[in-house]
């Protein structure tokens, strides 16, 4: 069974020329870059930096939109969301670490809404774990991975950024 | 007067979070600043196109007013809609002699309607204990002021102006002024400057409207008003309780204005950065001039809008609280 860490500096690369690619292909040349809180910021603030990007970069706290409210309750540690500018009308590039059931992204997307309407939203995330409940899908990803169901990925950071592969508790 | 237990037997789950807020008295340094952080995040929030987030979907708020307001029971509706709750308001009169009895009757009545959450105001101290000691499971009571006990999301929303202004508590002086005797405000102010570690806390009074004992809490006691101003950081000014007031406590109106009025000039002995706040209403020219009120140091306008979000995290951290419980029972079971 997988363990262990994984370096994402060559997952990121990949990441940043498909995206270069992506947005060319449907005429982006000024996106907003939106990071889900913790490591979506972290890739966020990898890819704004390789694309020299003007508009500063925008961070997410979702825990006010979650679905599983009346299951856990509120998450203890909330940190307001930062869009630094309007979204109205832009080409929002929203950022993740991981993607798996797509609840996150939902929620992320009611959010975004909540601050004005984008013009267009492309998601990015560095991992794919291909276990969705919600037909959402990543434009652009580092990897895929399947993972069992007693084991978990984490990513920490933000430097250096590394991919940590352990059995849950 | 109804009689009231040790307060965090009540508010808190088996978890130790909050699932009813009745008093800041007894609650945690943690939790006091777990509120204060969440109520920050919501603050934020006025940056969005659309103010309201989605976590009491579905939930029904039931304002119970029994005594009028007009800022409190305002900034509770507008913060249950920004969670996006349904909301009732009810402004019920303390006619009746039996109150126990008929704050049962109301509590049964308002559950068949399927309440989630009562937000509670009362002329009498503990009635809001009272009615969350009584609730079904799973109904979360917020306590919106009762009689002289305690007013807790105003004292809250107060610690949330006083670090958004001020940053951290340990270095602080902080005066509260005036109607100390009636004021619910004082007391849950006190409770959590001292919990939250705030170096100095004086209250400022004739001697006529300070209760008894009031040194136990830890506070020291000024019956001078330049004295007790002198390089204070945060100055609380508190509405003179025309309607609380059985006796002839006072001599007049404009000889308490005389000593413990707030004006620019006695407010010259606080710190030069020092901040100005007043629960509201303000009574001009009573407790404070209009030079002040209205002036740079005054954060009476932030406090209101604080409130707002105050009652936002107190709200949905113990519908939270009550969930969480809920689900550790069925779970249990």
């Amino acid at each position: 069974m997988v363990t262990g860490t994984l370096s994402v500096e060559s997952l990121l690369d990949k990441m940043v020329s498909e995206l270069k690619t992506l947005l060319i292909h449907r005429q982006i040349d000024d996106p907003l870059i939106i990071g889900i809180r913790t490591g979506g910021i972290w890739i966020a603030e990898r890819l704004h930096t390789a694309l020299a990007l003007e508009s500063p970069i925008g961070m997410l706290d979702i825990s006010f939109y979650r679905d599983d409210f009346s299951q856990i309750g509120l998450h203890p540690k909330v940190q307001a969301s930062q869009i630094p500018c309007a979204t109205e009308g832009r080409d929002i590039v929203l950022v993740d670490d991981v993607i798996m059931s797509g609840r996150t992204i939902r929620a992320a997307l009611n959010e975004l809404f909540d601050y004005g309407r984008p013009s267009s939203v492309t998601l990015v995330t560095l991992l794919d774990l291909q276990r969705r409940e919600l037909p959402i899908q990543a434009d652009v990803y580092g990897s895929t991975m399947s993972l069992s169901p007693n084991q978990q990925v984490k990513l920490s950071g933000p430097d250096p950024l590394e991919l940590e592969i352990s059995q849950k508790d | 007067m109804f009689e009231i237990q040790d307060p965090n037997s009540i508010q808190l789950n088996s978890e130790g979070q909050l699932k009813h807020f009745i008093t800041t008295e007894g609650l945690s340094k943690a939790l006091l600043t777990e509120i204060i952080e969440t109520a920050d995040s919501f603050a934020d929030m006025s940056a969005q196109q659309v103010k309201k987030v989605p976590l009491l979907r579905g939930k029904t708020v039931v304002n119970l007013f029994f005594e009028s307001s007009t800022r409190t029971l305002s900034t509770f509706e507008l913060a249950a809609k920004r969670l996006s709750a349904d909301v009732l308001n009810l402004n019920i009169s303390t006619s009746s002699t039996s109150k126990g009895e008929t704050l049962k009757d109301t509590l049964q009545t308002l559950e068949a309607m399927h309440s989630d959450m009562f937000v509670v105001r009362h002329s009498d101290s503990g009635a809001a204990h009272f009615i969350a000691e009584h609730v079904t499971p799973n109904v979360a009571v917020i306590n919106a002021g009762d009689g002289r006990h305690a007013h807790p999301t105003q004292a809250m929303l107060d610690m949330l102006t006083i670090k958004r202004h001020k940053g951290d508590f340990s270095p602080l002086i902080v005066a509260i002024v005036g109607d100390i005797l009636h004021s619910r405000v004082a007391r849950s102010q006190i409770h959590a400057l001292r919990t939250l570690g705030a170096a100095e806390i004086r209250v400022i009074a004739p001697t006529t409207l300070l209760p008894k004992n009031i040194e136990a809490l830890g506070v020291k006691v000024f019956t001078n008003m330049q004295a007790g101003l002198k390089d204070a950081d945060v100055v609380i000014m508190l509405r003179l309780q025309k309607e609380r007031m059985q006796s002839a406590l006072l001599p007049s109106e404009s000889e308490f204005y005389k000593l413990f009025g707030l004006t620019n000039e006695k407010l010259q002995h606080a710190k030069p950065d020092a901040v100005v706040m007043h629960p509201g209403p303000i009574n001009r020219g009573v407790e404070i001039e209009s030079a002040v009120a209205d002036g740079p140091k005054s954060l009476i306008l932030d406090q209101v809008t604080n409130g707002i979000a105050v009652r936002m995290a107190v709200m949905s951290m113990s519908m939270s609280g009550q969930m969480t419980e809920k689900n550790l029972k069925s779970e249990a079971q």
